[in-house]
């Protein structure tokens, strides 16, 4: 089964990305909730790299590969984009993004809620997030 | 994304179709940004054929919802698929934002 993707930095390719992710997770048996929400996780990581890490540059390239073991479904997305610093993250406070009327800043909450496990890695070369989730 | 209003006296019902991610919510902010969404007194949102939200889909409804509530105009989403309704409850949006089941529900909200 082809378990890796890459595609340019551009937003409409999000799309690609959550076709491909639907497609390989086809064969275990998810529910309509399970599925969205892992489609929806790899998703959220793949638009803040597009966006923020590669300021949506067409002549850069996010790549994504997923494999299972054991039940652990894994999800590798690699960039050369500006690295995610982890320490910096904080927890969003929904009730004061709505009163100030926030736009962004959500998308990582939805990740670690969705997930076992969420990892970031970088060295001089690439940026690496792992993303996994246990399925059975 | 398919974005689609109708309107009912002062009611303006949105039927969302499609996916609402990162590079569609833009359509969505645009219209939520017209101005002449401040004449109505209810914004019903049709989500039968919403598939799909991420959490810049959600940020758009996150931004303008203190801009409503101010304004004193309901926000009431119906028709909510379950997988759709799951991404607004991990973040406890649920709770913060006014989802009924279906459409004469949320008439009956609207109205009082």
């Amino acid at each position: 089964m082809n378990n890796k993707i890459s595609v340019s930095c551009t937003k409409k390719n999000l799309k690609q990305i959550r076709d491909f992710v639907t497609e390989y997770l086809a064969g275990y048996k998810l529910t309509d909730i399970q599925m969205n929400q892992i489609v929806l996780a790899v998703d959220e990581i793949c638009a803040n790299l597009i966006i923020h890490a590669n300021s949506e540059d067409p002549s850069k390239n996010i790549s994504l590969s997923i494999t299972e073991k054991a039940g652990m479904l894994k999800f590798e997305i690699v960039d050369n984009g500006v690295a995610f610093r982890r320490s910096e993250y904080k927890e969003p406070n929904i009730e004061e993004h709505i009163r100030v009327g926030k736009k962004g800043g959500v998308g990582i909450a939805l990740v670690n809620r969705i997930m076992d496990r969420v990892e970031f890695e970088s060295n001089a070369r690439q940026n690496t997030c792992f993303l996994y989730k246990k399925i059975k | 994304m398919k974005i689609t209003n109708q309107i009912k006296d002062t009611t303006i019902i949105i039927t969302l179709d499609g996916e609402l991610d990162a590079s569609s919510s833009v359509m969505l902010d645009e219209a939520l940004s017209d101005p002449e969404i401040m004449t109505y007194s209810k914004i019903l949102v049709d989500c039968n054929d919403l598939n799909y939200i991420s959490s810049a889909g959600l940020g758009v409804f996150i931004s303008h919802l203190q801009r409503f509530e101010d304004a004193q105009i309901k926000l009431i989403f119906y028709n909510m698929q379950d997988k759709v309704r799951n991404v607004f409850e991990i973040l406890g949006l649920d709770l913060l934002m006014t989802i009924v089941s279906d459409y004469e529900e949320a008439m009956t909200i609207a109205d009082e």
